[in-house]
């Protein structure tokens, strides 16, 4: 069984490749008794969808007047 | 300097009125906010965006609205920034781009106890709605200074991966490093994103930096 630090890399590594059939066996084992590890894998997700927004001028394509801040 | 290839077309539908140098200069603080974080060199920045808003302004068609010119003035500077780092990448050693982590070990340890299992405070809980804080200029704050705040190299490298979209095998090769290195180095940037954005915005009642 893979420790969390370990299946945080495998997280990583499955946005740059397909995963080998013995990771993605026990990634999904981890994940289901894992709320951390399921978490941080989603968040990996949601930081390339930042990413992207922030590529494509999002950041400063905001309107002050929509943000708690405004 | 040689013209990049890669810049984009002119997006189909653009009227013909020709773009105004106001409207290019206005967006000028943003691209070199974009081009200091990835290239982390003043003088270097400005030459790219200046490069760039040339290279936009000798295009003889204009666009639709604000947003399409942004876009395509942002893609022409990607282009520069990415030709520029092919370039640079080829002076960079292996041994700086490895070993600019200097508390990687002690970042491992705040975040694992030595079984190798989340600790209390870091484990991961969900974020509350990205996709609505991504409307604040706040968050984009948070984001640039987490950004800011990679090591250098690891930064860098992650940029081209994430923000200038290249794929890790391309980045690998042009950095003459071996395909698992490159993905340990993205693999640090995302754990140290991730806790940075977790602090900073993503649980902020439990903020500590």
């Amino acid at each position: 069984m893979l420790s969390c630090r370990e299946m945080t890399e495998v997280c990583s590594a499955e946005m740059e490749r397909p995963l080998r059939l013995g990771e993605q066996v026990s990634l999904r084992a981890h994940l289901m008794m894992c709320a951390g590890c399921a978490n941080y894998r989603k968040q990996l997700k949601t930081l390339r969808r930042i990413m992207q927004a922030y590529a494509e001028g999002n950041a400063t394509a905001v309107d002050p007047g929509l943000g708690k801040d405004g | 300097m040689q013209r990049p290839s890669s810049d984009p077309a002119v997006p189909a539908g653009a009227s013909m009125q020709g773009i105004s140098a106001e409207a290019l200069l206005s967006l000028r603080a943003d691209m070199l906010r974009f081009a200091q974080l990835q290239l982390r060199n003043t003088e270097t920045a400005e030459d790219l965006v200046q490069e760039s808003i040339e290279a936009a302004l000798k295009k003889s068609s204009s666009f639709a609205g604000q947003s399409t010119l942004k876009t395509w003035v942002f893609a022409i500077l990607r282009n520069r920034i990415i030709d520029h780092l092919r370039q640079a990448a080829r002076t960079v050693t292996m041994s700086s781009l490895v070993n600019d982590d200097d508390d990687w070990q002690e970042s491992l340890e705040a975040l694992f106890n030595e079984r190798g299992h989340w600790r209390g405070g870091p484990r991961p809980v969900a974020w509350p709605n990205p996709e609505e804080s991504m409307q604040t200029r706040q968050f984009w704050a948070v984001f640039e200074t987490c950004l800011d705040h990679l090591p250098a190299n690891t930064g860098r490298i992650f940029m081209m991966r994430e923000f200038l979209g290249f794929e890790s095998d391309e980045i690998c090769a042009q950095l003459g490093i071996t395909t698992s290195n490159c993905h340990v180095i993205l693999h640090r940037a995302r754990l140290k994103l991730r806790g940075c954005m977790d602090s900073g915005w993503g649980r902020p009642e439990g903020a500590k930096c």
